[in-house]
């Protein structure tokens, strides 16, 4: 199943067109730049970090709708968390992204659950994945 | 249309199989010639042909078989000189236009590139017609210089003058734009390059499809092109080289079947073009490319050129008349590439994929053209000879589901 609907599913689209976090995070610690030679996308994400949990986070960058609503669903998703759980969200999201089509989607994914429709679509991973990799390198970094 | 030309272009779609596969169910829409072209049966047939008839290896057995491949791989040398007004020896055979213009920039840019001299390419160029000279200048101490663009995508003329002096020991420009369809006036530029005592490369990658060649009508010196875009097999391309330029380049690639006597420590190599052909060549493709180029002169040119460019117009029509859309540059053939306001390339493309067009989206290896227009990335339509008013007005159609998504 490959539906243009299920693809851009309404969450997607409104974090599209509205995207949350976006912009200079004041006082971030951690910042990661990824981007996409063969399309010109390109997503940075920064952190701020109390102790091992991010109390902040912010996107930048350009892109198309699922690089957009990654950088910004990932910034919602990933606040509050320790670094360690944090980690394991970004795990979750690209093994959701790289699922066959009809695998089932797990029950905790909260929004990131969205991006179930891009299984269909392979060449469509890695505009979720500019924002994946940016934020892993930040926690790495 | 008339009647006539409705059944041309039935004809000429009976014969591509390709046309007969489902796209999500629907039928396809295939506009992403620029990319890569669909193969008609007789060129299909041809390449088949090489596996169960012509077996054999080329430019080096005496027994039967090989004689055969060779006769019938000469023969398509021949065809393929034929149809670009060249003559054979100058025809290199090469895995596409990117090998080709390659081959010019090592293998002439060892021996005539030197600090202090200048390559000047247009700003219009495709990636494969930049990088070769980016990394020529780098390595042999020379400049490179850009040739500006006006806003329509059309190479500024009295800004080249102002480029060329006795430095510039090459021009290279593509002679129809991948991205914005413009055509170069060839002839114009090469006397102007040739005026300061440059040689000028012609990328002709999407030209070949689309315009007639006659490489000595067009006065450039090396002229690049692909079989893939011209209704050809992938991993086939020509390198035309003017004999007398050939003649003075040293090889690239070196290996068998280019040289003429090898010692232990050093060989003599072959003239041109067996010079610049080391490694045994695509054969089923380089048959497979002469045979599109055969079929392609079974069409009344005229008429394909006429048919091509009324969709053409009704393309550019479609796009200026839909909301959102802008057209990047004045496209004059083959080509259009646009923005839609507010949604991203890939985003249009997946959309347009799902109703069964297929385009282009992202920056078709042409970054620096696109920072040029203002545009971070562009969706493509790009048009053949077997497309038709459906395939245009399929798009245009889809497009306005684009804006259903992202209402």
């Amino acid at each position: 199943m490959s539906d243009v609907r299920a693809l851009y599913q309404a969450t997607i689209v409104d974090h599209d067109r509205h995207p949350r976090n976006h912009g200079a995070l004041a006082g971030a610690d951690r910042a990661a730049t990824v981007d996409n030679p063969l399309c010109g996308d390109v997503v940075t994400i920064e952190l701020r970090l109390t102790d091992r949990t991010i109390a902040a986070a912010g996107w930048t960058g350009r892109g198309c709708a699922l690089a957009r609503a990654a950088g910004s669903m990932l910034t919602v998703a990933l606040a509050g968390l320790d670094a360690a759980a944090a980690a394991a969200r970004l795990d979750a999201l690209e093994a959701l992204v790289r699922a066959a089509p009809d695998a089932p989607v797990p029950d905790d994914l909260g929004d990131l659950a969205a991006f179930a429709g891009v299984r269909g679509f392979a060449s469509r991973r890695g505009c979720v994945l500019i924002a994946v990799r940016a934020a892993r390198a930040c926690l790495s970094g | 249309m008339h009647a006539d030309a409705r059944s041309d272009l039935a004809a000429w779609r009976a014969e591509v199989p390709a046309l007969a596969l489902p796209v999500h169910g629907r039928r396809l829409v295939y506009l992403d010639n620029a990319a890569t072209t669909l193969m008609a049966r007789p060129v299909i047939d041809a390449v088949a042909r090489v596996a169960t008839h012509l077996p054999g290896n080329v430019h080096r057995g005496v027994h039967a078989l090989a004689e055969a491949a060779d006769a019938a791989f000469e023969g398509a040398r021949a065809t393929i000189a034929r149809h670009l007004g060249a003559r054979p020896d100058e025809i290199v055979l090469t895995s596409g236009t990117t090998a080709a213009i390659n081959l010019v920039a090592q293998a002439w840019g060892r021996a005539n590139l030197g600090p202090g001299d200048a390559v000047v390419v247009s700003a219009l160029e495709h990636h494969a017609n930049l990088v070769p000279w980016q990394a020529a200048c780098a390595e042999r101490g020379a400049t490179l210089r850009i040739a500006p663009i006006d806003d329509a995508g059309r190479i500024d003329l009295v800004a080249l003058d102002a480029l060329l002096d006795a430095r510039v020991k090459l021009l290279a420009v593509a002679h129809l734009s991948n991205v914005v369809g413009t055509v170069a006036p060839i002839a114009a530029i090469a006397a102007r390059a040739h005026a300061v005592g440059a040689r000028v490369l012609v990328d002709g990658a999407q030209a070949l499809p689309h315009l007639p060649i006659d490489v000595a009508a067009l006065g450039c010196d090396f002229y690049a092109c692909s079989g893939h875009k011209a209704y050809g097999p992938t991993g086939t391309g020509v390198l035309w080289g003017r004999a007398d330029v050939l003649a003075a380049m040293p090889p690239w690639q070196h290996g068998g079947e280019m040289v003429a006597a090898v010692e232990a420590t050093r060989a003599r190599y072959r003239e041109a073009p067996a010079r610049f052909e080391a490694g045994t060549p695509n054969i089923s493709g380089v048959i497979g490319l002469a045979a599109a180029l055969d079929h392609a002169a079974t069409r009344d040119r005229a008429a394909v050129a006429a048919h091509e460019a009324r969709l053409h117009a009704r393309l550019r029509a479609g796009l200026a008349a839909t909301p959102g859309v802008r057209v990047l540059g004045a496209p004059e053939a083959a080509v259009v590439s646009f923005e839609v306001a507010g949604v991203h390339p890939h985003d249009v493309a997946t959309i347009l994929d799902q109703e069964g067009v297929c385009v282009r989206s992202g920056l078709h290896c042409a970054e620096p053209l696109h920072a040029r227009l203002g545009a971070a990335a562009s969706v493509r339509a790009s048009l053949a000879y077997y497309n038709g008013d459906d395939d245009v007005d399929a798009l245009l159609a889809a497009l306005t589901r684009v804006r259903e998504v992202f209402a």
